[in-house]
């Protein structure tokens, strides 16, 4: 089976006056269906722009992108736009709903963009979206009535709800205290068992080894990419805690 | 993207900012108001003008000595530059499309009656001129053809003079004087109210003309030979008619220019009317101004909305949103709110043109194209001014504005 993502060569500069910054230098990676991976670098070290790239938000300089079969180096802004729609769903740090908008018409939002007809007359999925994020009593309140945690199982269910591809969340638990980012990545774990792929980025170690594999970023390279040994799986620490407490 | 969800989103952003919202379209709901007020007094005044003449005739012809051709300067020969009494019978005699044809001898005086005076008009016309002009007697009646034929002497009143000179009792059967000359009033007619110039037409006194002719000495010639048609339809021809038929009595040339004027109806109307269509216009355009003041004020509020919600606008990049999408999200929420304001407009400006016609008499009249065109510019303001904010938000750097604070 091809890899879901496959990156050679990219590259990603950016003219800022005099001098050219290489965010990205010669970026080589496959990810497969299935995987879960975490990216993990000092900021700096291009793993924001490694992000955009991955997400269709932005354009390597030079280099191939292929996306699940799709070559995206050559899109325009409008193809990009769909393939954002169809093949990707983003998780962000500062969750990134919508105010005073319900949880549901919030993950409702990607059905709106999404231009072939597979969601349209049918029974709207973000239901079932939200209720396997677990906040399916919760539908109908806005996010100031929601707590981080819940705000981002909000922003996860979003991500879901199209069915895509590739899950990337961008440091998804940096604003969240540490039982509540170990629940969100018992979220993740769970969806990942369910066959999801998710890339996510963190610059903490605890939470990248929640991932099957961890890539280390620094200086728009790839320095590090291994497998991890030692995985942590989130359920079991929600258990012991449990009992601890 | 579906078009009701477009609509649902731009509702719901609009109804976040309910006061701002309503501020926003305040400059368009006056603008709106204004206009509707402004065609709406317009089109009255203009409405008032028509009526009165079409209360001049139906069908009606009027002939007068003199061309008007070039600039209205008289271009006609001077032999025949004169109506005549032989002019007026070769009409009534030849004129196969004319119902009815009668001469108009204009004239003033002094009319002594029921002990007291009164200076009126003085009219000689042929019994048809009733049935031409259309007015009716509301006492007694017009003179006969017997009575021109045998030029008695009796008049018909307008209601102006009748009032002015017995103003208790019946005219009909009283006598008065014509310059001296002895009438025997025979009837009075109903009301016709003022010309579009503004004169009255109901202060005039009306003799046959055989008898203004005969003892009215002194100003004996034709004004005019007014005509109607059996239908407004045969109005054209019937000129034509009246054309070939004058030159003919005046042997005039062929080549050479006609030494009288015909004019109709719609001409006549559209003289008149066209004083009131320029200043209803003139007050519209000004009216209008106040639209163009309101689309700017959308502008500005939709361009701090666009920065105000640039992260909204980053999200719905990120999850899919083409830049069209997001354009017609703007763009559709400032039509939203024109269009609103441009409805509440509608309803203020009729409101306020009937308060105006109940507390002032003015005619209002309100067309409902009107309307039409009023949601129709709004709806074009809407597109116009909220184009450029649009524009930009559908520019945004996704990457950019997901990361504005």
């Amino acid at each position: 089976m091809p890899p879901v993502i496959h990156l050679e060569g990219v590259t990603r500069v950016f003219n800022t006056g005099d001098n050219a910054v290489h965010a990205l230098a010669g970026v080589d990676l496959d990810v497969h269906a299935g995987e879960m991976v975490a990216i993990m670098g000092a900021s700096g070290s291009g793993k924001s722009t490694l992000m955009n790239i991955l997400g269709c938000l932005d354009k390597p300089t030079a280099g191939r992108y292929i996306l699940d079969g799709i070559e995206v180096s050559e899109l325009g802004r409008n193809d990009l736009a769909d393939l954002r729609s169809r093949k990707i769903g983003f998780v962000f740090q500062g969750f990134n709903l919508l105010a005073r908008t319900t949880a549901l018409e919030n993950v409702e939002l990607p059905l709106l963009y999404y231009r072939s007809g597979q969601f349209h007359g049918k029974e709207s999925p973000a239901p079932a979206a939200l209720r396997r994020v677990g906040l399916g009593e919760r539908m109908h309140h806005v996010p100031s009535e929601l707590s981080g945690g819940q705000q981002q199982r909000v922003a996860i269910a979003r991500a879901l709800v199209t069915n895509p591809s590739l899950i990337l969340a961008d440091e998804p638990t940096g604003n969240l205290d540490s039982r509540t980012s170990i629940e969100i990545m018992a979220l993740f774990q769970e969806l990942n068992d369910q066959g999801i792929t998710i890339l996510l980025v963190t610059h903490e170690h605890d939470i990248a080894e929640h991932a099957k594999r961890i890539i280390e970023m620094r200086d728009g390279r790839i320095v590090r990419d291994v497998p991890v040994t030692q995985r942590r799986i989130a359920a079991d620490e929600l258990a012991a805690a449990g009992r601890a407490a | 993207m579906k078009k009701r969800a477009l609509f649902s989103i731009a509702l719901r952003s609009i109804l976040r900012n309910k006061m701002r919202t309503l501020l926003t379209m305040l400059g368009i709901v006056i603008g709106v108001a204004a206009v509707i007020v402004m065609v709406a007094l317009g089109q009255g005044a203009q409405a008032t003008i028509e009526a009165q003449i079409k209360g001049l005739g139906t069908n009606m012809l009027v002939i007068m000595a003199g061309s008007t051709t070039q600039g209205g300067v008289s271009q006609g020969a001077a032999t025949f530059n004169r109506l005549t009494i032989a002019d007026y019978e070769k009409l009534a005699r030849e004129g196969t499309l004319l119902a009815a044809v009668s001469p108009v001898i204009f004239s003033r005086g002094q009319v002594i009656g029921g002990g007291t005076n009164w200076r009126a008009s003085i009219m000689g016309v042929a019994p048809t001129y009733q049935q031409i002009r259309d007015w009716p007697a509301q006492s007694g009646s017009f003179f006969t053809e017997a009575d021109t034929r045998s030029v008695r002497r009796v008049v018909v009143l307008g209601s102006t003079v009748a009032n002015a000179l017995f103003a208790d009792s019946d005219p009909v059967g009283q006598q008065i004087q014509l310059r001296n000359v002895p009438f025997t009033v025979i009837g009075v007619l109903s009301a016709k109210g003022q010309t579009a110039g503004g004169s009255d037409q109901d202060d005039t006194v009306i003799i046959p003309y055989t008898t203004a002719q005969a003892h009215l000495a002194g100003r004996s010639f034709i004004g005019q030979i007014i005509a109607n048609t059996f239908s407004p339809g045969d109005v054209p021809a019937a000129q034509e008619e009246i054309r070939s038929i004058m030159r003919e009595a005046h042997k005039i040339a062929p080549g050479d220019a006609d030494d009288f004027t015909i004019r109709n109806q719609d001409e006549i109307a559209a003289a008149a009317s066209g004083t009131t269509r320029v200043m209803s216009m003139l007050l519209a355009a000004i009216a209008s101004i106040s639209l163009v003041v309101g689309g700017i004020g959308i502008m500005n509020i939709m361009l701090v909305s666009v920065t105000e919600r640039t992260r909204e606008i980053g999200i719905r990049m990120a999850i899919g949103a083409r830049s069209s999408d997001v354009l017609a999200q703007f763009l559709v929420e400032s039509i939203v709110i024109s269009l609103a304001g441009g409805l509440i407009g509608i309803v203020l400006g009729y409101g306020s043109s009937i308060l105006l016609a109940r507390l002032t008499g003015w005619a209002v009249a309100m067309p409902p194209e009107a309307a039409l065109i009023a949601v129709a510019f709004s709806a074009a303001v809407g597109v116009f001014f909220g184009f450029y904010p649009a524009r930009k938000a559908s520019a945004l750097d996704p990457i950019q504005a997901l990361r504005y604070e």
